[in-house]
């Protein structure tokens, strides 16, 4: 007999079988999923959700594709938030500490109260990030929110209106584009290659009968 | 949370590793490569297929359930759709919001064309986002864009289009540079190098990653780059039939609002199909490891409005997707464990193929240990094999897997099994289409030379099979250059008047073969609801 648990969705109740996600819990109570649903997998962010186990205070936020269910959960998914991403040009913008005052301002509003942190999906220490932002330090503020999927849930607990993953998208772009080291050996061979350095190569290659593409396929050798 | 018996198998795994640890598996001849294809590869597996009975491909073998879809009825047959109402009218209609379409959005925009997207979910919501491993491009001292063509030509079966490989392997280093410039974190030592890795099949080490969120690094910035572009783009939207002329030429596309079920018709000057896999389509049962809106969608609008199909028959199936715990079952496990130096293990402690062959030599490989050898380990949900993972934290030092695989280190804890100190078991899922529709070298379709197809709803670019890493790529080589040849293309293209006969002529085609479908296509989205299963 397969165990089943009590579940309520937008508070209406359902029976579902107990080793199920809440998205696949919702898809056995019979929705049709067209928001709250992207990847399935932990990647994209689009199945955020909130919810509350009964007789527990604590309200919980969660990525649906990736929790199982319990019993007495009462869960609302968040398909959508209205979360403020600030436009820019990446070509003009500098990693100044000015920036972040500029688009976004209100980081310097947080009152430390960690509820970002408590809400992440990914367990990322959310409040240091911003704290790392406030101080221009981009790096570390890109490195803290690699792992971020943007579900938005550490904005909906934010007293001060932070669009935290924006905040950390912008201290990633700033890095990776005018902080992390220069790349020497990729600079080189795009140069090679806008300079024609590979055209006749690649044309002898091209026209190789397959026998032969076959013999040297078979015996090129592989970098250990 | 393993079982007893799998914990009892972990033991075998356990007690040969020292050994196996000293001594790098042998790699397979070209010719055991093939008999074990043959065998075990479910592309060969003659009832998984149908004939294509109607259309530019008719003849053509293809999965059974692509077949359906194709033989199905457009969603729009019966819809009286007016065309003289026109709600959007661009230079450049881009359908798909994944890496192809938010390239090709951003080039077309960057040369001046007025762009749009529409997808069916949110822009970002695609394949792209869950690329795990990397991205390839030939930019070491020790390599070249001829080394990687080579590599990808044999690992794709000599059947690539040598004129998209081309493409794919000499845009290659330029792509990174590209991304690199939009703020893309790639993993770098010091110094700036990249820090490179093999995937199966390489012959370099040319895999670029950003951790193992190389995918979702490279879409979100993508997108934020779309957005701050100010590019119009229409979510939860899904373009259902091409719309053409009276000159015979691409002119748009009917879309469907998936919330509120109106119709409504997109004129373009050029379109591109940017639409991705169809994992969601379940072939042969597999599992998937592909997004919730990979259900093949651009290759029945673009086929329906005469556009031919090219290796559609042949399907990758990722060798290490989850097997258990079943909650993410089918899920991926990143190639890049291999190249870290996990090996693959069977039920007895053996390793029984090198961890780096090709993904269908591996695949099958599995597949293989699983059912005639009887070598598997069982699962609630059918079987696999065990990816030796606490060897990379033994090859690599402590903290390697934290640092390098994050999200697979994630995915796991969730469901308490740390893959630093024990092995997980995988079996392969149905991870990426190889074939598609047929473009030429400059991105176009051959019988509308203003349709333009990117990313993995073009067939042809790594002939038979792909290797890791190729895919990132392709959606970025390819999406560029469809963006920059579509906004060229439409200053001298000049649109007609509209209409929707080649769906109806496509029913009449069906009519005439003897197919009566009751079914609907494009799908849009899996059944998955219990009702509808």
């Amino acid at each position: 007999m397969q165990e089943m648990v009590n579940v309520y969705f937008y508070g209406k109740k359902y029976s579902v079988p107990a080793d199920l996600t809440i998205m696949t819990a919702m898809e056995y109570a019979g929705y049709t999923l067209n928001r709250g649903c992207g990847c399935r997998h932990g990647f994209c962010g689009a199945c955020a959700t909130i919810y509350r186990v009964r007789g527990k205070n604590e309200l919980k936020t969660c990525l649906a594709c990736q929790t199982q269910v319990v019993d007495g959960m009462y869960i609302a998914s968040i398909p959508f938030f209205p979360t403020d991403k600030r436009t820019y040009d990446i070509e003009q913008i500098k990693p100044t500490e000015q920036i972040m005052m500029e688009l976004y301002p209100e980081i310097y509003s947080c009152i430390g109260c960690n509820a970002c942190t408590k809400a992440c999906t990914q367990d990322l220490d959310v409040m240091q990030y911003i704290a790392y932002a406030q101080r221009g330090d981009f790096e570390a503020c890109a490195e803290e929110s690699f792992d971020c999927v943007s579900c938005g849930c550490c904005s909906t607990r934010c007293p001060a209106g932070i669009s935290h993953p924006m905040v950390g998208l912008l201290a990633r772009r700033l890095t990776g584009k005018y902080i992390a080291p220069e790349t020497k050996h990729l600079k080189k061979r795009v140069e090679e290659v806008r300079e024609g350095a590979y055209d006749e190569l690649i044309e002898q290659i091209m026209e190789k009968p397959i026998a032969e593409m076959k013999e040297l396929y078979n015996t090129r050798e592989i970098e250990r | 949370m393993f079982t007893a018996e799998m914990r009892e198998s972990i033991k075998n795994v356990e007690a040969t590793r020292a050994e196996r640890m000293k001594t790098e598996p042998k790699r397979m001849a070209a010719d055991e490569k093939e008999t074990l294809l043959k065998a075990y590869h479910p592309d060969y597996r003659e009832n998984g297929f149908a004939e294509i009975k109607i259309g530019p491909s008719k003849g053509g073998r293809v999965p059974a359930e692509l077949g359906e879809l194709l033989h199905s009825n457009s969603r729009i047959l019966h819809e009286e759709i007016d065309l003289t109402k026109v709600e959007y009218d661009v230079d450049v209609l881009v359908i798909g919001g994944g890496g192809a379409g938010a390239s090709a959005a951003i080039e077309a925009h960057e040369a001046g064309a007025d762009v749009m997207v529409v997808t069916k979910l949110r822009i970002g919501d695609a394949n792209t986002m869950m690329a795990e491993g990397g991205i390839q491009a030939a930019d070491k001292e020790n390599d070249s864009p001829v080394q990687h063509y080579l590599d990808a030509f044999g690992g794709g079966h000599f059947a690539a289009r040598p004129e998209l490989l081309r493409r794919l392997v000499m845009e290659a280093p330029d792509a990174i540079e590209w991304l690199n410039e939009l703020g893309v974190m790639f993993d770098k030592d010091a110094e700036g190098n990249m820090v490179t890795t093999h995937g199966g099949g390489t012959s370099r080490k040319r895999m670029h990653a950003c951790k193992d969120y190389s995918g979702a690094e490279i879409m979100r910035t993508l997108r934020d780059e779309v957005i701050n572009r100010e590019i119009p783009v229409v979510e939860f939207t899904s373009a259902v039939e091409l719309i053409k002329d009276d000159k015979g030429q691409a002119a748009g596309a009917i879309l469907l609002n998936m919330e509120t079920g109106d119709y409504m018709a997109a004129k373009a000057k050029t379109v591109i199909i940017a639409t991705g896999g169809a994992g969601r389509l379940h072939y042969q049962n597999f599992p998937t490891s592909n997004h919730y809106g990979a259900t093949a969608d651009g290759l029945i609008m673009g086929y329906r409005a005469g556009a031919p199909l090219l290796y559609q028959e042949t399907i990758q199936y990722h060798p290490t997707g989850v097997a258990y715990p079943s909650q993410i079952f089918g899920a991926l496990v990143t190639e890049k464990v291999r190249s870290l130096g996990a090996m693959l293990v069977n039920a007895d402690g053996e390793a029984f193929m090198h961890p780096l062959e090709t993904r269908d030599v591996a695949a099958a490989s599995i597949i293989r240990e699983c059912s005639d050898r009887g070598n598997g380990v069982e699962t609630p949900l059918g079987s696999g094999v065990w990816l030796d993972t606490p060897m990379i934290e033994q090859l690599g030092g402590e903290g390697t897997i934290e640092k390098r695989i994050p999200a697979m280190l994630r995915m796991y804890l969730n469901y308490n099994i740390d893959m630093r100190k024990d092995p997980i078991l995988v079996f392969p899922t149905l991870h990426y289409q190889n074939g598609g529709l047929e473009i030429s070298g400059k991105g176009f379709t051959d019988v509308m030379d203003n349709l333009l197809v990117a990313g993995e709803a073009v067939g042809g670019i790594h002939g038979r099979n792909r290797l890791m890493g190729n895919s990132l790529l392709d959606i970025i080589v390819f999406g560029r250059n469809a963006g920059k040849a579509a906004a060229a293309k439409a200053g001298e293209v000049n649109i007609g008047t509209l209409n929707l006969d080649h769906v109806v002529q496509y029913a009449e085609e069906l009519k005439k073969a003897g197919i009566a479908s009751e079914e609907v296509s494009p799908l849009l989205l899996p059944r998955y609801a219990r009702h509808e299963r």
